[in-house]
């Protein structure tokens, strides 16, 4: 079967799945949502998944981790897991409040959504539909263009469960969040889960979201985040990816600020087969700033590709990208971050960079940073680097008694420490310190001391995977 | 003796500048090598550190008894040499301090010792902070970065007593220096002699011999050394200036 067919194949897989399956997909539910999803799933038919003939998937070649056999669950297959075995969770001095998501559903066994006494809503999306209709019906797939983006579209079909957190008016929610979404099953996995994150005014949120695979089993995740920070609130967002390297990970996150409102995502990914980051931000009010943080350590045959996208639709607001990324092996990358500043936005200021290093001849970065300005009177720049380590300063260290390896070492870990030193919660900036040093030696293994420090699930599970 | 360098000849992409060098070095000394811009003064200097691009043709250069040509650099730093940069690599994100104490372990487990603990490494770096006179902070700073040109030096000095070399080749440490920086690398300097280290001085003027006072002094040219004395040496050359070499050099 050629590529096309391929693609095809499990194109119709998902769509004769949901057709056969619609009773239990729509299965109480208000009808404006299965009202969306059968708008989705038209079109999702109509796109098919993106190939690398599509402008935006040129350097993302999706064909073999479409090739796969998956299975798609449509509810949750194991309600009966030791949860407090599988998602025992320590970062020292680091006090968070975490919702655990096994496959794609949620697994805090009996209160399935929390109200915190701040008043913060917090846990399982399809028990917020029930539970909070108003809000819900206000909020979900309202800042989403699906109408491009197949990924996006498919989720919106099939999405069953999910994050959900409700912050309201002027809440400071004081521990953070942390979501822990682990991929663990005998069988290939096709999940796809949907957040909704909802920072009502003058709110405060630090929110950790972590993708774990415990095994070496392939697992395709088709994940979106729909964030709403609304006037002078402010987001602090962690993406942690450590996932097998045979893991798809699909990764759209759509932000939505009003004015006077702070908003900050950090991708930090570790390891993962195929990592796509799908960042989009649109700023519409004044005053508002948006930070898109990304640092990556990729090796083998391993592929990260950051797509970022920032709407400055008002004037007087300013955004800052950086994204540092060190490739080693065969690995490739792919950048490419969009700034977009319309003709009212006037007084933008808008940054981005993106710096690499290529450890191999074999390595490869496609770097494109990219400013579409229709304003006159902004502040804008932008600018990339592909390069190796400095030899001066690799000199310097060696000179000083510093072996070759250990050089290497401390120059890569202070390449990406530019980005980890922005992260403003220290208990997490020292963890996050710790495994990207880890990664740089080669020590970290996907589950073994991960950022989370899970404990280990009921049935024993062997880490002698190939890192 | 410390260090004894025979008919070196030392290239860079092909072009030989070092032509055929000898020197000696025992230990206690001061030795200060004097002499003309491009001459070769830093390739000698690059060379006995171990820089990778400088590939020696010909000649030996023999420190503690051992032929160290092929020698990696860390080994050299290992074995007691240490090179003051004339321009110091600036390490965004590295900090004084991990470096530091890095390296120090890095020492101590070539010689079988178990790696510092904090507390000896945080009294040795005040040590040293006062004997260079290095404000504390800069030490919580990454390496060289955003330093001025007097602040690279000192932190080059401070580098060399915390790592307590044998053999320390100081390159053109005092050029860029106003008078009061220059008056404290060469107190550091002064401070750390006994009789037991050696220091190789690479000046372009005699004005830091006034503070240090060498042992010998060698004028290099033309990738050789064409002329040795005493201090009186380096006052003559202030005299007379690089043109007496050079009109010695090609009667």
């Amino acid at each position: 079967m050629n590529k096309q067919n391929k693609y095809i194949a499990l194109k119709n897989k998902l769509t004769t799945l949901f057709e056969e399956n619609k009773n239990s997909i729509f299965k109480n539910e208000p009808q404006y949502i299965s009202n969306l999803r059968n708008q989705a799933i038209e079109k999702f038919n109509q796109l098919g998944f993106p190939t690398t003939k599509m402008e935006g998937w040129r350097n993302t070649d999706l064909s073999k981790a479409l090739s796969k056999n998956y299975n798609h669950f449509i509810s949750s297959s194991r309600d009966n897991v030791n949860i407090e075995e599988l998602f025992k969770c320590e970062i020292h001095n680091f006090d968070t409040d975490i919702v655990s998501f096994l496959n794609g559903f949620y697994v805090n066994g009996d209160s399935k959504l929390r109200q915190m006494p701040d008043g913060s809503v917090i846990g399982s999306l399809a028990k917020a539909i029930e539970q909070y209709p108003e809000i819900f019906e206000k909020y979900y797939n309202k800042n989403i263009q699906s109408d491009k983006n197949a990924f996006v579209a498919l989720n919106t079909a099939f999405a069953q469960d999910g994050l959900f957190i409700y912050v309201p008016d002027g809440v400071e929610v004081k521990k953070a969040i942390q979501m822990v979404n682990i991929i663990n099953h005998d069988k290939n996995l096709f999940v796809q889960n949907r957040n909704l994150i909802i920072l009502s005014k003058n709110s405060k949120l630090t929110l950790v979201q972590c993708d774990d695979s415990i095994n070496q089993q392939s697992s395709f995740n088709n994940s979106v985040t729909e964030i709403f920070v609304e006037e002078n609130a402010n987001l602090d967002h962690y993406k942690l990816q450590n996932l097998n390297n045979d893991s798809t990970l699909i990764n759209s996150t759509f932000v939505h600020q009003k004015s006077g409102s702070n908003a900050s995502t950090n991708s930090i990914t570790l390891n993962g087969g195929l990592i796509r980051n799908n960042t989009f931000v649109k700023l519409s009010g004044q005053m508002c700033g948006a930070n898109v943080y990304g640092v990556y350590l990729m090796d083998k045959t391993q592929h990260i590709d950051n797509h970022v996208f920032i709407d400055h639709a008002e004037p007087n607001c300013s955004s800052n990208e950086l994204f540092k990324g060190i490739l080693d092996e065969n690995a490739t990358g792919v950048f490419n971050g969009h700034v977009l500043v319309r003709r009212d936005a006037q007084k933008t200021r808008a940054f981005q960079s993106n710096k690499n290093i290529l450890l191999t001849d074999t390595a490869s970065i496609d770097t494109q940073p990219f400013l579409e300005i229709y304003a006159d009177d902004v502040k804008c720049g932008h600018g990339a680097t592909v390069g190796q380590l400095d030899n001066e300063a690799m000199f310097y260290l060696r000179s000083r008694g510093i072996t070759e390896a250990n050089a290497r070492l401390l120059l890569m870990y202070a390449f990406a420490a530019e980005v980890i030193n922005k992260i403003s919660i220290k208990p997490l900036r020292d963890r996050i310190d710790d495994m990207v040093k880890k990664r740089l030696r080669g020590e970290l293994s996907i589950c073994d001391k991960c950022v989370l420090h899970c404990g280990s699930p009921e049935k024993e599970i062997h880490f002698d995977i190939k890192i | 003796m410390l260090l004894n360098i025979r008919n070196l000849h030392v290239s860079i992409e092909g072009k030989e500048i070092v032509k055929g060098l000898d020197l000696s070095v025992n230990n206690g000394e001061v030795h200060a090598i004097m002499g003309p811009n491009g001459t070769g003064k830093s390739t000698l200097a690059m060379a006995i550190a171990g820089k990778g691009d400088y590939t020696i043709t010909q000649g030996e250069i023999i420190y503690k008894g051992k032929n160290i040509n092929n020698m990696p650099p860390e080994d050299r730093a290992r074995e007691g040499i240490f090179l003051g940069f004339q321009y110091p690599v600036e390490i965004p994100g590295v900090s004084i301090i991990n470096f530091m104490r890095t390296a120090i372990n890095e020492h101590r487990e070539y010689k079988g010792l178990p790696p510092i603990s904090a507390l000896d490494f945080m009294e040795k770096m005040e040590e040293k902070k006062k004997l260079v006179e290095i404000q504390s902070k800069l030490t919580n700073r990454s390496v060289n970065e955003g330093f001025s040109g007097g602040e690279k030096k000192k932190n080059e000095i401070f580098q060399m007593a915390m790592l307590e070399p044998t053999l320390s080749i100081l390159d053109e440490t005092d050029s860029g220096l106003d008078i009061d920086a220059l008056r404290v690398v060469a107190n550091g300097v002064n401070k750390l002699r006994t009789k037991e280290n050696a220091f190789v001085i690479i000046t372009h003027y005699q004005r830091l011999l006034e503070y240090i006072v060498p042992d010998f002094v060698h004028v290099l040219y033309d990738g050789r050394i064409v002329k040795s004395g005493g201090k009186r040496l380096a006052f003559e050359l202030e005299e007379k200036g690089y043109d007496w070499i050079k009109n010695e050099q090609t009667k």
